[in-house]
């Protein structure tokens, strides 16, 4: 089978943006979603949804259609529904689509897999009812779906967002827990100067506090002493807010305290990362150009470090440029010179980041949760238990592993990784890169062994 | 519609087809994401977990979470990751029900 | 810091043995390597296994057959102490056989080893009908077993952690994130690690699986260990699908099935590959169809630690005495031995062993 130039993992902005660009430039590109239509997750299904639900979703949204429509170019085979679980050496990408194993051989590969939510554990947060603001956004992007009670908990401008949707929807959330303090706000006016550099940004979550404002939302802020109780389901918040002890009934809780990149992909083929303070996350360690480690990898979009839609897209553009000269279809000075306006406009769209991270920080004791609290999803495994495994010596998250089955189940450590290496570091007083993160494997989603013996010693992938 | 449901669909037009759920019958949108679907239909509770028996549904919606496993001709599968189709069968994973 | 013993390598074999000479007043210190250390303790099959071990070497299977049976009183006097279950289970262990050729191969072995062992040696050979009663998931590729009753399995990941505990609760010193970089002997040794830890003792054990290939020959060893590897998979939790384990495949008490393995000399790579990974998919669901609707979930590439004939090395250095060498590449099978009997062996007690076909020398020709 041909060799294709470029395979791309994820049709969000930025796999979109890399894809169209890439092709523009002559190289043939295959792009793997394993949604069934492109966007990712920002512009979740864009092309059928925005007539039906546009206005409702807002404009940043409807822009995702000239990067899904940019995916029509010649050279670009999209495929839709294809589940990657192992890239190896070559490159090579194994994947499953409509329930058969297949490979796909290229000559370099771009991550574009985006950001999970920050993991938010609080006691309670896994009974039914109980989601990310991501999922939230999901439904109603994709299903037309509105919570009808639902409290939103956590901190961010997602959470804005989220609301001013609900809004417009017809069902307002019935309260916003938000974590973030006046003292986190003073602290990031020391970032004010970048904050007016992106004022669009500003100005937009501006917008957005007024509308939920004018339609008399609840909002409580410095909340604390979070959990989320009921008889298995979510029925009530409960924390403490300005002194005073708070309890919301409620169907459905929105978590969020930020996204952070998601890695799988990245660590499973040896992608070296470091931990980047502001974000309190890991992220990938890169070059100018969104190279890695790997010689056949690069990363780009809020895999590659938080930025949002616009930055994403930018990334894909430049890594897009740096592939094609490194496969000579273009040269050097022509990646410079057309580089350098995507990154004096990247630099731009990032400005009002420093100040974002700093006003609206990961919620503390989610970041140190009580001993009962599972943080371990799948495993249902507690910060308690991982902080005893510290004390049988281990001093890193994969002899975590080993003694308690954190980071076992099928998210393979997804939703539980970041707080495992967070315990983990301050039990044994190291830094998050001392401390690591889980060895990450194939397969990066699950396949049935069934698919998997079907491709032993089956012909590739059809062209 | 029964206003006590968590959740309501602004309505996209779909067939409605049929579809079981541990053995309730359920009329959902055709096509729709079936976690949705299911979520919007009344069923928060989509398993069991295996360690403890703990109920569990649909967190992340991206198939990032596995929370929203459900079982369908014997092979376990994320709610979320599928579209609603006529006479799908669908039930708790087996490894989760005692 | 001193003690009466340095063991370097804190997995399941020098764990064993820490908890062995604790028990018999001795004081030890482990030092333990860090969280991306290649740990076979992690990556094994959980095995307590007895067939197929020594058919050119009837001392080891005999070996085998001592901590097999020494394995139940272990586990409960590690259960007792630390309130942790091992999962050991003890009912007999499948050789799975796709062809009648392969099956009647094996037993003429079989045959052979039971008559040099006395006789001791309780297997019965299952036909596919017969094994269908035992195993209802059972394939119909397969013509037939060999069921083996002194063979079993247990958690080795439990093993490890209740290890960990009692030797610590027992007085123990485990010391983590320890390399050890050097060894050196005057009247005592001295055990530097990487980090600038120093600690003397008189006597070492090397106890680090694949470390041995450079600390060895530090302490006078030959050390003639080399990885192989083995890819493993897991599967979901799935109900109760498989009663007894065999090298195909085996039930874990949480209920993923664990598949295995591949053997292959890749040096020090434990990656997984995707032919590594059919190839024993396709071979999994030819024993037990039921798997080809079992979601995978996770894999790797385990290193065994072998040496040139598979069979273990007990072996005191000639060139430092009171330094040595003990490797294995079935530790858990080997654990209620290496607990119980191989502490014997290095304090040179009338109840030692004889282990004298295990030293290396057997390969210095």
């Amino acid at each position: 089978m041909a060799r294709v130039d470029l395979a791309i993992i994820g049709a969000g902005p930025a796999g979109m943006a890399a894809a169209q660009f890439a092709a523009g430039k002559g190289l043939s590109v295959c792009i793997l979603d394993e949604q069934p239509r492109a966007g990712g997750q920002i512009y979740r299904d864009v092309d059928r949804v925005a007539p039906l639900r546009g206005d409702l979703l807002g404009k940043d949204y409807i822009e995702g259609r000239a990067l899904t429509a940019g995916l029509g170019a010649p050279g670009i085979t999209h495929l839709a529904g294809a589940v990657v679980w192992a890239i190896e050496e070559g490159p090579r990408l194994a994947y499953t689509q409509d329930g058969k194993g297949a490979v796909i051989d290229a000559r370099h590969v771009l991550l574009a897999t985006g950001a999970l939510e920050r993991p938010m554990p609080l006691p309670g947060w896994t009974l039914p009812g109980v989601m990310t603001a991501g999922a939230g956004q999901i439904l109603l992007k994709q299903s037309g779906v509105m919570a009808r009670r639902a409290v939103l908990v956590g901190s961010g401008p997602l959470l804005y967002l989220i609301a001013a949707q609900m809004v417009r929807a017809g069902t307002p959330p019935l309260a916003m827990v938000e974590t973030q303090t006046r003292g986190d706000f003073i602290g990031a006016l020391k970032h004010l100067g970048g904050a007016l550099r992106g004022w669009r940004y500003l100005l937009k979550g501006l917008g957005l506090l007024n509308e939920i404002r004018r339609a008399g939302v609840v909002r409580h802020t410095g909340a604390h002493g979070i959990a989320i109780t009921g008889e298995g389901r979510a029925e009530a918040v409960k924390f403490t807010a300005k002194g005073r002890a708070h309890r919301i009934g409620c169907d459905t809780v929105f978590l969020h305290h930020g996204v952070v990149p998601n890695t799988q992909a990245a660590r499973s083929v040896g992608v070296a990362h470091c931990w980047n303070a502001q974000q309190q996350c890991f992220v990938p360690e890169l070059d100018g150009w969104g190279a890695t480690s790997v010689a056949y990898l690069h990363i780009a979009g809020d895999g590659a470090g938080i930025g949002g839609a616009k930055v994403a897209a930018l990334a894909g553009r430049l890594a897009a440029l740096d592939i094609a000269a490194r496969l000579e279809a273009i040269d050097a000075t022509v990646r410079d010179s057309e580089g350098a306006p995507l990154r004096r406009a990247t630099l731009s769209e990032l400005a009002a980041r420093p100040f974002l991270d700093t006003a609206y920080p990961p919620l503390a004791e989610a970041l140190a949760p009580a001993d009962k609290t599972i943080i371990c999803r799948c495993e249902e495994v507690t910060a308690g238990d991982i902080r005893g495994y510290a004390r049988l010596g281990c001093i890193g998250p994969n002899q975590a592993k080993a003694f308690g089955r954190a980071g076992m189940g099928p998210c393979q450590g997804r939703y539980c990784g970041l707080s495992v290496t967070q315990i983990l570091a301050e039990e044994n007083s190291q830094s998050h890169d001392a401390t690591g993160h889980y060895r990450i494997r194939p397969p990066l989603k699950p396949v049935t062994l069934g698919e998997l013996a079907a491709m032993d010693d089956a012909p590739e992938a059809a062209e | 519609m029964n206003n006590a449901l968590p959740f309501e669909d602004l309505g996209e037009g779909r067939a409605r087809v049929a579809v079981s759920f541990a053995g309730q019958e359920l009329r959902l949108p055709e096509g729709a994401n079936l976690a949705a679907a299911l979520l919007t239909a009344g069923i928060t509770t989509f398993r069991h977990t295996p360690a403890s028996g703990a109920p569990r549904g649909p967190f992340c919606m991206m198939g990032a979470c596995f929370d929203c496993l459900v079982e369908v001709d014997g092979v376990t599968r994320q709610a979320c990751m599928m579209e609603v189709r006529d006479g799908l069968v669908l039930d708790m994973p087996q490894a989760g029900e005692r | 810091m001193e003690a009466d013993y340095t063991i370097i390598g804190g997995g399941v074999v020098g764990l064993s043995v820490a908890w062995g000479l604790l028990n018999k007043g001795r004081r030890v210190i482990v030092l333990d390597g860090d969280d991306g250390s290649f740990r076979a303790s992690r990556g094994n099959f959980g095995l307590v296994w007895v067939q197929s071990k020594g058919m050119a070497q009837p001392r080891y299977a005999r070996w085998s057959q001592t901590s097999a049976a020494a394995w139940r009183g272990f586990a409960d006097t590690l259960g007792d102490a630390t309130g942790r279950d091992v999962g050991l289970e003890q009912n007999g262990g499948y050789d799975l056989h796709f062809s009648e050729e392969t099956l009647a191969a094996r037993v003429r072995d079989y045959e052979g080893l039971k008559s040099k062992l006395g006789g001791d040696y309780p297997y019965e050979v299952l036909g596919h009908n017969a094994l269908r009663k035992e195993e209802p998931a059972i394939g119909p590729k397969v013509v037939g077993a060999i069921l083996h009753h002194q063979d079993g399995h247990a958690n080795p990941l439990r093993l490890l952690k209740a290890l960990a505990d009692d030797v610590r609760r027992r007085g123990g010193q485990v010391l983590t994130g320890k390399m050890v970089t050097d060894v050196t002997k005057a009247d005592i040794f001295t055990v530097t690690s990487a980090d600038g830890t120093v600690v003397k003792s008189a006597k070492v054990i090397l106890s680090a699986g694949l470390g041995a290939m450079t600390l060895g020959p530090k302490l006078g060893f030959i050390a003639p260990i080399r990885a192989q590897r083995g890819q493993v998979l897991i599967t979901e939790k799935l109900p109760k699908l498989i009663n007894r384990p065999s090298l195909v495949a085996r039930q874990v008490d949480e209920g993923g099935i664990q598949i295995g393995a591949t053997n292959e000399e890749v040096g020090l790579d434990d990656r997984v590959t995707q032919p590594g990974l059919s190839g024993l998919a396709a071979e999994a669901i030819a024993a037990f169809p039921a798997l080809a609707r079992a979601q995978l979930v996770r894999s790797w590439g385990a290193l065994r630690v072998l040496s040139p004939d598979g069979l273990p090395i007990y072996q005191q250095s000639e060139a430092m005495p009171g330094a040595y060498l003990v490797t294995c590449h079935s530790g858990i099978t080997l654990a209620a031995a290496h607990a119980t009997l191989l502490p014997e062996w290095l304090e040179g007690t009338d109840k030692a062993p004889d282990l004298e076909v295990f030293s290396e020398q057997r390969f210095a020709v």
